[in-house]
Parts: C-alpha cells; sequence; structure tokens
C-alpha cells in the first residue's frame, strides 16, 4: 500500500502557491495540510493526483491571534496548538472541548484546523464547531481574497464551497456572547474514532428563559448541520426537563435520513440525534449565566 | 515518472541528507533506506499507531508523513531509547511487565509513552490510558502495558530527581 507517483512542490509563500495552482491541471492537484485525512488516500490510491502542493512551508499561515470580537486561527495552525492554548481553553472552551475530542494525540500533533474543515467530513467535530461558533473563512486566489460564512462553507460529504484555485487561509472565531452556556456530546465506538453521531449546543438563559439557543449535529447527515426546528423549541422556554423533551422529539423528527451504515443503522443515528442533543443543551443550560 | 526531492533532516541525532523519492513515506523511508527497521509498519493509514516515531518530541505516525516533510525536523526512532545495551527505562519496564508478546506493535506504544514521559513523569491512569488507546495490541489486553508505564514513570522520575 504505496501512494502512487506524484510530483512534489513546497512553496514557501502564498502568492508562489497560487502561481503553482494556476500552471497546473487543478483536478490533478492535492494540496496538503497535516496530511491525516490526505495521506490514508493517497496510500490507498484512492487519491491519485499527478502534483502534492504541501503547504507546510508556507509563511504566515499558522498560529492564533486574539482581537476583541474573537480568534484568527491560520488554516496550518495544528490543533495540537489549540489543546496545548491557555486562551482556547478558558475563552473558548467548546472549542477546546472539540479540539480533543479529535482523534488520538498524534493526528492532532500534525492535522490542522484548516485541513478538518476542507475535509468536511461529516462526522467530524470542527464543521459542527464551525457553524456553532458562525466561523467565518477567508480563501484567497489568485483573484484575491473572499469571506465565506460557516453556513455557506459545507455543501455535502467531503465537499465545501471552496473552488478550484482557492487556497484555505484564516478561520476567524468570533466570541461567543457573554453568558453563553455550552455543551459538548459525541458518540463513538472507540475512543478516538469518528463519531458515530455528536452534537453541540449553546444557549443563554434572560429571566428565567432561553434565548438564542442553537443545536448543531455531526455524524447524522450528509454534513454539520443546525436544528432549526429543536431550537425553535426551546426560544423562550424555560430551561427544564420538559423543554428538553419537546426539543429532542423534535430534534428526532428533523433528521428524518441520516447515514445508515455498517457502524449504525439510520434508525439508531436518529435515536442518537435526540439523546445527545438533549444532554448538549441540559449541559449548556446548566452552564448558561 | 518518479520524482525525486531532496530532504535533510536529523534522525537519532545524526544529520541525514539525500534524495527521496517524492512518494515515500516517511516510515518506509526509515525503514528501507535508513535501515531502522525497528519503526514498524501496521495499518498505513494512521489508525494502529504501531508506526510513531517523535517528531520534534511529538508522537508522529510516519505512515501519515511524506519523507520530504521530514525536511529540517529532528526525527526520533525507537532505536534511539537505548543507549548501546543499556536499556532505556520505558524498555526495560516493558520487560518488567510483560508489556509485549509478539512485538509488532511495541516500539508504536513506546514511541508514544516517551513523549509522554518526557513531559510527565508523574501521569494519572486517565493520561496514561488516553495515550495507549492512540495504539492497538492485539496481544497483551493493555494492562500490562499500563504497568509498564507507571513502572517507567517510577523510574524516570526517580532519576530525574
Amino acid at each position: 500500500m504505496k501512494p502512487a507517483p506524484f510530483e512534489y512542490a513546497a512553496p514557501k509563500t502564498i502568492a508562489e502557491a497560487l502561481d503553482i495552482l494556476g500552471q497546473n491541471d487543478l483536478d490533478e492537484v492535492k494540496l496538503m495540510a497535516g496530511g491525516q485525512s490526505l495521506m490514508p488516500l493517497l496510500n490507498m490510491r484512492l487519491a491519485r493526483p499527478s502534483l502534492v502542493l504541501d503547504l507546510n512551508h508556507v509563511e504566515g499561515l499558522d498560529g492564533i491571534r486574539e482581537e476583541s470580537s474573537g480568534l484568527r486561527v491560520g488554516a496550518m495552525t495544528t490543533k495540537r496548538v489549540l489543546e496545548d492554548s491557555d486562551l482556547v481553553r478558558s475563552q473558548y472552551p467548546l472549542l477546546w472541548e472539540s479540539t480533543v475530542a479529535i482523534g488520538h494525540a498524534p493526528i492532532r500533533n500534525r492535522g490542522t484546523v484548516g485541513g478538518s474543515m476542507v475535509q468536511a467530513d461529516p462526522a467530524s467535530e470542527y464543521p459542527a464547531a464551525a457553524l456553532a461558533f458562525d466561523m467565518e473563512f477567508v480563501v484567497m486566489s489568485s483573484a484575491g481574497e473572499r469571506v465565506i460564512q460557516a453556513e455557506d462553507f459545507f455543501v455535502t460529504y467531503l465537499t465545501t464551497s471552496i473552488e478550484p484555485g482557492e487556497i484555505l487561509t484564516e478561520i476567524r472565531i468570533p466570541r461567543l456572547p457573554p453568558g453563553t452556556g455550552w455543551g459538548f456530546q459525541e458518540l463513538a465506538r472507540r475512543h478516538g474514532d469518528f463519531a458515530i453521531v455528536g452534537a453541540l449546543a449553546t444557549v443563554r438563559v434572560e429571566s428565567g428563559l432561553c434565548c438564542d439557543p442553537r443545536i448543531v449535529l455531526f455524524g447524522a447527515a450528509d454534513r454539520a448541520i443546525r436544528v432549526p426546528a429543536g431550537e425553535a423549541c426551546l426560544e423562550g422556554a424555560p430551561p427544564s426537563e420538559a423543554s428538553l423533551t419537546v426539543m429532542g422529539d423534535a430534534v428526532f423528527d428533523a433528521v428524518e435520513d441520516p447515514l445508515s451504515d455498517v457502524h449504525a443503522s439510520a434508525e439508531y443515528r436518529r435515536d442518537l440525534a435526540r439523546v445527545l442533543s438533549k444532554r448538549a443543551m441540559s449541559e449548556a443550560m446548566s452552564r448558561a449565566s | 515518472m518518479s520524482a525525486l526531492v531532496p530532504v535533510k533532516c536529523h534522525v537519532n541525532g545524526r544529520v541525514v541528507e539525500t534524495m527521496v523519492d517524492a512518494r515515500m513515506t516517511l516510515a518506509d523511508f526509515l525503514r528501507h533506506e535508513l535501515g531502522l527497521t525497528g519503526t514498524h509498519v501496521g495499518c498505513e493509514h494512521g489508525v494502529c499507531g504501531i508506526c510513531n516515531i517523535l517528531v520534534d518530541g511529538q508522537t508522529t505516525r510516519s505512515c501519515l508523513m511524506l519523507a520530504v516533510q521530514a525536511e529540517g525536523h529532528e526525527i526520533r526512532t525507537v532505536e534511539s531509547l537505548s543507549d548501546g545495551d543499556k536499556l532505556h527505562p520505558i524498555q526495560e519496564a516493558f520487560m518488567e511487565e510483560h508489556g509485549l508478546q509478539c512485538g509488532f506493535c511495541t516500539a508504536g506504544f513506546m514511541m508514544a509513552i516517551c513523549d509522554l514521559l518526557e513531559n510527565n513523569t508523574n501521569p494519572s491512569e486517565d493520561e496514561i490510558k488516553d495515550v495507549l488507546g492512540g495504539q492497538v495490541c492485539r496481544c497483551t489486553g493493555y494492562n500490562t502495558i499500563l504497568r509498564a508505564v507507571k513502572n517507567a514513570a517510577a523510574k524516570m522520575g526517580s532519576a530525574g530527581a
């Protein structure tokens, strides 16, 4: 099991990387970030690019910067950097929980934030976090820069709205409003596996009532999804067990056609969507202040 | 079509500077080009952890890195653990606690454990289990490996004190 032959380029700047993209058939080029998803595809020859464009030497694509409105995370920042960041752990705990749930430490040591986003696996944590935070994606092409909102970024299985010839350079992560409670739940068969289903929840509680509830599921559809029907049940409702039950039923109804595969049936995933979204929202309610 | 590319890195303290096939994984480079066959290759897609090495001190799947990507990095393999015939405390602990049977996964475990214990000589059981969960062993049932980590932690802690 060895990759099919390919040429290799390791540009040092974004301009150089875009130049290389411009000179090649874009169907034949694969961009490599951390390689923790691409290398298996190469090893198994499920991907056979004629050119691998390695982004690991491009300057200015990694690191975390804090601004008043939130974080700017370079696309090539490893998960390990987020995991080790006191800022992320203390100020963006939902992002931190989503990070440490990914794979095992060796994968997080090399896997990048941008790589996971662009891979867009429907069962991975970061796309769901992107919807929970309303992250923004900065992409560069020879035509310049554009910003894609999280809700427009994930299209379907392993597919984003990034066009061929564009490179993701930065992820902007807004700070959640003060007092927002959060919850994170996922079920996997083994520690470190992709989730069968996972749920992220955020909510504020004002005057004893739920405000701006948000439910995001992963592993339940062809991409990470918000569940507006479930959110609507909670808006203005008391943060109670009864409200959670109504919300859970709405989530169950909304997840009409989840994946069905060797890991879990569609029926089981639907039920998990209900159970995990309730648990995540329950956590969020208890953390809201 | 063969694309040869240059790579320069440190492997177990030695400078390596050579040309490699662009598609060669780091695991294959270590084994076939450098003769460091202590690093074993299991699943070749990052799941089993048998090919773990340290890249700049961090546990890394050597099947999920190209050899050319070692450029500028410090690589350590299981061969770096012992000092001649003097075994590393992790190796001694594996012997004493029967942390291996067939031995196929052992180097991968040892490198992950090396990363853990070099940064934390007094890990909790949960911290140890979190690290052990990243590799697959089909012989031991993991309990003897868990005991080996605790044994090695005690050896390394007292050596450092």
